[in-house]
C-alpha cells in the first residue's frame, strides 16, 4: 500500500526501552571517579552592587575543595552574538534574585550547602525594576550600563502600506492583551558534570568534557571556549538522555559554565544539579508580553492591515530576547494573507530570571492576541470565524510582504479537518447555556532559514559508516530531548537504504564524535537533520550501487534497494530470470562464505546476480573503496532566507508548518471555573515520518498550550518568584487535561526530508486563542489577559453583569487589561505576598514611581 | 551525621549499606545501589518520578527515610521487567508513545503497575484519576492511556500486545 517501507509507520522510538526500564542514562544518573558536588551561592536581592566577597571560612571548611566567584571566570557570554550579558558567576553586580554568586565545590552536597552559609557578600542595593513599562522609563541604575532605558533592542518594521491599508477598511478593531509568563518546567532538572583530564606536557589541567543536559551541545562547546580560553577542539561536550528541553535547555545556562569553572578550580570532577527551585530561577522561559493588536478588515473579513505594538518583559539578562521579538512581529506573517503591517516590538529588562525560549517561541502570545481579535471581527461582522480565516488564506507558493517564502500549505485542510470532525456547523450555537466552541489557527518555523552564528556552515551534518557485516552507525550532532530526533533519523537512513531498522544504530550529539548540528531548537531538527541524513545516506548508497551494480551487470542507477536486499531493476520488472544459485548464495552467510574463499563461492559470487543481501553488497563496497562511509549536509537555500531590512533574519524558514483547532468547553458562571472537553487538533506537518511521535508532538503542544491557557502563570512579588515548584507552578495533571484528538494533514513539502515539516511546536499557539473564543462562544466575556484563572473568569463576568469588581485582580478587567499586576490572577498568592527584605530600596522604589 | 548500617530488600534482593539516618530513600537508591531508574524531579514530593513500590503500593522515595524501610518489600523500575524481556507495561508505553522524554517514565511505570494489580479492568476516569499522581510534561497523557489499554486488552486476551501495535485512532 504505502510507496515507503520504512518512513510512515508508527514505531516506538529507538530508546524506548532505555527510559521504560531506567537503564538510559540522564547526566544525574552518572558518576565519575573523584567526582565532587557542587552547589551554588544565588543573590538574595534583584538589583545589587557586590561590594567584597569573603570566602575564606568556605574554603577553610573540612571537604571543601574550591570556592569560585566570579573573577575566576569573568568573559562575558551569551546565546546570541549580540547579547554576550552574562558571566559564569556575577561578576560586581546581581541582577535577580537568584543570579549567581559563588560556587562550592565539596565531597558531598550537605558540606557544599555548609560552605555556602560561610560564604560572607556585602552588598549595596539599587532599585529594581519589575514592570517593563516602568523599566523603560528608566534613566539611572539601569540594569546593563549599555542599554538605556532598559531596553534591550526594539524594532520598528513597516511592510506594505498600513496607513492606506487602514484607510480601505470597513471595520478596524484595536486592543490590548496581555499573557503572563510561563515556564518550561522540563521534568529533568538541569544537570552538569564537568571533568579536566590533566595534559602530560603542560600538568595542567587540558581536555574538558561536559556532559550535560542540552539541547545544544555545540553552542554549549562554543561558549565555553570562550569562557574558559581553551580552543574547541579541547573540549568535549557529550549530551546523555535529556528529560525534556522546551526550549529551557537551548542555551548555555548558568550551571553548565560554573561546572566547568568549578571542576578547573577544583582539579577534579565537579555535578552540579539544580534543584527544582534553581530550574525556575535558571528560567528562560516565555516572557510576559504586552501586546497592543489593531487590525483592519473589509465587510467580507478580508484583512487590510495590522498594527501590533510588543512589550516584553525580559528579565535580567539578553539570552533569546533578540529573536523573540523579532519572531513576534516576523511570524504575523506566513498564516494569513496580510498585505500591510506595522510592527514596534520592544525587549525590555527587568530584575527578574531571564526569559528566553519556549515551544513555539516568540509567536504564541501575538498568536493568543491576534486569534482572539480575528473572532472579535467575526462576531463584530456576523461572519462564521472558520470563514473570516477562509478568506484570509494565503496562496503559495509566495513569498509574504515581510519576506518569508511559504511553499508547501496544509492551512486550508486543518481547517476543514477540525470543521468536519468537531460538529462546528451543526453543533456551534446550539450548546447549552455555559458550554462553547472556538477556533483558532496557529503556525511555526522548521528550523530558522539563518543560524545565531552566521556563516555559511551547513546547519545539520551527518556522517554514515558501515560495517562489513552490513551494519550501519549514523553519526548526527542532533540532540534527542524525548521528540524522537534519533528515531527519525534511524528511519531515514533505513529507508534510502532499503534496510531494516534494526541495522542502524545512531550516535549522537558527541562533539568529538559526530559532526556539527546546531542543535535541538525552533523545530529545526526534522527539516535539517533529517535532509542530512538523507543526503548522508544517498552518498553512502551511491558507493553500494556501484559495487553491487558491478556484481549485477546492470548499471549502478539500475540498482535497486528493498527489503534488505539490492535488486536489479530488471530482474524485478521480469526482463532476466532469477538465477537459483545466485539465490542460494545470497540466502546463505555471506561473510563466511566470502572468508574461506571456495573457487566455487567466488564464482557464484562474481556471476550476473538478479539481486544480493545488504550484507553481499555492502562487502562488494568495501572490497572496492577500502572503508566505507558517506556524508551529507544541509543549508537552507537561499530563496528561503528572507528579506534584507534589519532583523530580517529571524522569521524565514524554509518550511512552515500549520495547524488549526476547535476547542469545546463549559464555564461555571458561579465559580468562573473553565473546563476543556476536548480539542480537535489538526497539524500540517509535510509528511509524519513517525505518525505515532507526530501525534505524541502535536497533542504534548496543545496539551502545554491550555496549561498556559487556564492555570501555568510565573507570579512575582517584588523580584522574588512566589511559586518556584511543580505544586505551585500548577502543571496540567491527568484528571485537568481533556481528550486532544489530533488529526495529521500531510502537504508534503518539496523540500523536506520525504516531504516532512515541523512537527512539535506549532500546535501550540492555536490552543490557547481557541479556549478563549471558546469561553467568549459560552458566557460572552472576552478574556483579553491569560491565563483564564476562575478569579479572572469570574472578574469578567462580574462585570459583564454590573455587580461589584473580584478583589483578587486587583480590581483590574481582564476584559480590558491595562499593566501587568504582579499577582493578579493566580490562586495562590492573595494580598500583599510576605514581607521580605526590609531594607530592599526595591519596594519603595516601586512604590514611590506609583506602579501600585 | 554518623552512618549506621542498614538492610534493604529491593527488587528481590537484600543488600546491605552504610547510610546517614536521614538519607532519603530516594538517594539511597540512587547513590548507593545505582538505581538510577528511580528519578528526581521537584524536591517537594508534588512530581511523582521517584515513585517506588514499597510492598506493591507507589511511595514517594524523595520523602522517605532510607532506614526507616529496612522491613519491606522495595519494588524500583529495574525490577518490573518480565524476565530476560520488556514487561508488556513496558513494551506498550515504547509502542504508544506513553514515553517521550522518558524522565518520568519510571514513576507512571510504578502508579500504573500498582493500577492494574488492584483494579484489572478500570475504566478510563479511574485510569486517569490514577494517573494523576505522577506528572509529565511531554504527553499530555493521552498516549499513556493507549498504552494502559493496550496492557489491559491483552492481559483479558492473556497475551502480550502486538509488536508493532499503533494506537488506535
Amino acid at each position: 500500500m504505502s510507496e515507503f517501507s520504512v518512513i510512515g509507520k508508527s514505531i516506538a522510538m529507538v530508546d524506548a526501552a532505555g527510559k521504560t526500564t531506567g537503564a538510559g542514562k540522564y547526566t544525574d544518573d552518572l558518576s565519575v571517579p573523584g567526582m565532587l558536588v557542587a552547589k551554588i551561592l544565588h543573590s538574595p536581592y534583584p538589583h545589587a552592587l557586590i561590594k567584597h566577597i569573603d570566602t575564606t571560612r568556605a574554603r577553610d571548611l573540612d571537604g571543601v575543595a574550591a570556592v569560585v566567584t566570579g573573577e575566576d571566570a569573568p568573559n562575558r557570554y551569551g546565546i546570541l552574538p549580540v547579547g554576550h550579558d552574562e558571566t559564569a558567576l556575577a561578576v560586581g553586580k546581581v541582577r535577580y534574585v537568584g543570579d549567581n554568586v559563588a560556587c562550592v565545590a565539596a565531597v558531598t552536597e550537605e558540606i557544599a550547602e555548609r560552605a555556602l552559609e560561610l560564604i560572607e557578600v556585602e552588598y549595596q542595593l539599587l532599585p529594581g525594576y519589575f514592570d517593563p513599562e516602568e523599566s523603560m522609563k528608566a534613566e539611572r541604575d539601569l540594569i546593563h550600563d549599555n542599554r538605556s532605558n532598559n531596553i534591550e533592542k526594539d524594532y520598528h518594521h513597516v511592510f506594505g502600506d498600513p496607513e492606506k491599508g487602514f484607510a480601505e477598511a470597513d471595520y478596524v478593531a484595536e486592543a490590548r492583551y496581555l499573557a503572563n509568563e510561563v515556564t518550561h518546567a522540563a521534568m529533568e532538572p538541569h544537570c552538569t558534570l564537568a571533568s579536566f583530564e590533566m595534559d602530560p606536557h603542560t600538568g595542567k589541567p587540558g581536555r574538558l568534557t561536559v556532559w550535560s543536559s542540552t539541547q545544544v551541545p555545540y553552542y554549549l562547546q562554543h561558549k565555553l571556549a570562550l569562557v574558559l580560553e581553551l580552543p574547541m577542539s579541547q573540549i568535549r561536550v557529550i549530551k546523555p538522555l535529556v528529560g525534556g528541553g522546551f526550549g529551557g535547555k537551548s542555551e548555555v545556562i548558568p550551571l553548565e559554565i560554573i561546572a566547568a569553572v568549578a571542576a578547573r578550580a577544583a582539579r577534579a570532577p565537579v555535578k552540579i544539579t539544580y534543584t527544582r527551585e534553581e530550574v525556575f530561577w535558571a528560567h528562560r522561559g516565555r516572557p510576559r508580553t504586552i501586546i497592543d493588536l489593531k487590525t483592519g478588515v473589509r465587510k467580507d473579513g478580508r484583512i487590510t492591515a495590522v498594527a501590533c505594538k510588543v512589550i516584553q518583559d525580559g528579565g535580567a539578562y539578553c539570552s533569546y530576547g533578540v529573536v523573540t521579538i523579532l519572531y513576534s512581529g516576523a511570524l504575523l506573517g506566513a498564516l494569513y494573507d496580510i498585505p500591510n503591517i506595522r510592527y514596534d516590538g520592544y525587549r525590555v529588562l527587568t530584575n527578574k530570571p531571564a526569559c528566553g525560549a519556549m515551544r513555539g517561541h516568540g509567536t504564541v502570545n501575538v498568536r493568543f492576541a491576534f486569534e482572539s481579535q480575528m473572532d472579535e471581527i467575526a462576531v463584530k461582522l456576523a461572519l462564521d470565524p472558520a470563514q473570516i480565516r477562509r478568506v484570509n488564506l494565503l496562496k503559495p507558493p509566495m513569498v509574504t510582504v515581510n519576506g518569508l517564502r511559504v511553499l508547501s500549505y496544509g492551512l486550508p485542510e486543518c481547517v476543514e479537518q477540525v470543521i468536519r470532525r468537531s460538529g462546528w456547523g451543526e453543533r456551534r450555537g446550539n450548546l447549552p447555556r455555559g458550554r462553547g466552541l472556538g477556533m483558532a489557527c496557529s503556525h511555526y518555523v522548521s528550523g530558522a532559514a539563518n543560524s545565531i552564528i552566521r556563516s555559511e556552515m551547513p546547519h545539520s551534518t551527518v556522517n554514515i559508516k558501515i560495517d562489513r557485516d552490513g551494519g550501519v552507525v549514523v553519526y548526527t550532532g542532533a540532540a534527542e530531548i524525548g521528540q524522537g530526533s534519533d528515531t527519525m533519523t534511524a528511519q531515514i537512513v533505513a529507508e534510502v537504504l532499503g534496510c531494516s531498522l534494526s541495522r542502524v544504530k545512531v550516535i549522537a550529539a558527541d562533539t568529538d564524535l559526530t559532526p556539527i548540528d546546531l542543535g535541538s531548537y525552533s523545530s529545526r531538527v526534522t527539516f535539517m537533520a533529517g535532509n542530512a541524513a538523507l543526503r548522508a545516506a544517498e552518498d553512502i548508497k551511491s558507493k553500494l550501487a556501484g559495487a553491487a551494480a558491478g556484481r549485477m551487470g546492470c548499471a549502478p542507477e539500475e540498482a535497486v534497494f528493498a527489503d534488505d536486499r539490492v535488486w536489479n531493476r530488471r530482474a524485478l520488472m521480469d526482463e532476466i530470470p532469477v538465477s537459483s544459485d545466485s539465490e542460494a548464495a545470497a540466502r546463505g552467510r555471506v561473510e563466511g562464505q566470502i572468508l574461506r574463499g571456495s573457487v566455487l563461492q567466488t564464482r557464484q559470487e562474481q556471476a550476473a546476480k538478479a539481486s544480493m543481501s545488504f550484507e553481499e553488497a555492502v562487502v562488494a563496497a568495501i572490497d572496492l573503496h577500502g572503508g566505507l562511509t558517506g556524508t551529507g549536509s544541509y543549508a537552507p537555500p537561499l530563496e528561503a532566507r528572507g528579506g534584507r531590512h534589519k532583523g530580517a533574519g529571524v522569521g524565514p524558514s524554509p518550511a512552515y508548518s500549520y495547524a488549526a483547532q476547535v476547542a469545546e468547553v463549559s464555564v461555571d458562571e458561579d465559580t468562573g471555573e473553565v473546563r476543556v472537553h476536548k480539542i480537535w487538533a489538526a497539524h500540517d506537518c509535510g509528511r509524519a515520518l513517525n505518525p505515532v511521535a507526530v501525534e505524541g508532538q502535536v497533542i504534548g503542544s496543545v496539551w502545554m498550550g491550555l496549561g498556559q491557557a487556564l492555570q501555568e502563570e510565573v507570579v512575582w512579588k517584588d523580584g522574588l518568584l512566589m511559586n518556584p515548584g511543580l505544586l505551585e507552578y500548577r502543571s496540567p495533571s491527568s484528571v485537568e487535561s481533556p481528550e486532544i484528538e489530533c488529526i495529521i494533514v500531510e502537504s508534503v513539502d518539496p523540500e523536506g526530508p520525504f516531504g516532512a515539516k515541523e512537527a512539535g511546536e506549532g500546535s501550540l499557539a492555536a490552543t490557547i486563542p481557541a479556549i478563549s473564543n471558546a469561553i467568549y462562544d459560552a458566557v460572552g466575556v472576552r478574556l483579553r489577559e491569560a491565563p483564564f484563572t476562575p478569579e479572572r473568569i469570574l472578574a469578567a463576568l462580574r462585570t459583564k453583569r454590573g455587580q461589584k469588581k473580584v478583589d483578587m485582580t486587583e480590581g483590574i478587567d481582564p476584559e480590558i487589561p491595562e499593566k501587568f499586576r504582579e499577582h493578579g490572577g493566580a490562586v495562590c498568592f492573595r494580598g500583599k505576598g510576605p514581607g521580605r527584605h526590609p531594607d530592599d530600596p526595591a519596594r519603595k522604589a516601586v512604590s514611590a514611581g506609583g506602579a501600585r | 551525621m554518623k552512618k549506621e548500617l542498614i538492610e534493604l530488600r529491593v527488587n528481590g534482593r537484600t543488600q546491605e549499606l552504610a547510610v546517614e539516618p536521614n538519607r532519603l530513600l530516594l538517594d539511597a537508591l540512587r547513590q548507593e545501589l545505582n538505581l538510577t531508574g528511580v528519578k528526581r524531579g521537584c524536591d517537594d514530593s508534588s512530581c511523582g518520578a521517584c515513585s517506588v513500590q514499597v510492598d506493591g503500593v507507589p511511595m514517594l522515595s524523595c520523602t522517605m527515610l532510607a532506614a526507616s524501610y529496612q522491613d519491606c518489600e522495595i519494588t524500583t523500575v529495574e525490577g518490573i521487567s518480565d524476565g530476560a524481556g520488556l514487561a508488556a507495561l513496558q513494551k506498550a508505553y515504547g509502542d504508544f508513545g506513553g514515553s517521550q522524554c522518558g524522565y518520568c517514565t519510571p514513576g507512571f511505570m510504578m502508579t500504573v503497575r500498582w493500577l492494574l494489580a488492584n483494579n484489572p479492568e478500570p475504566t478510563d476516569g479511574e485510569i486517569r484519576q490514577a494517573l494523576s499522581s505522577n506528572l509529565c510534561r511531554c504527553t499530555g497523557y493521552s498516549q499513556m492511556y493507549a498504552a494502559v489499554r493496550a496492557v489491559i486488552e491483552a492481559e483479558k486476551k492473556n497475551r502480550k500486545p502486538e509488536l508493532t501495535g499503533a494506537p488506535q485512532r
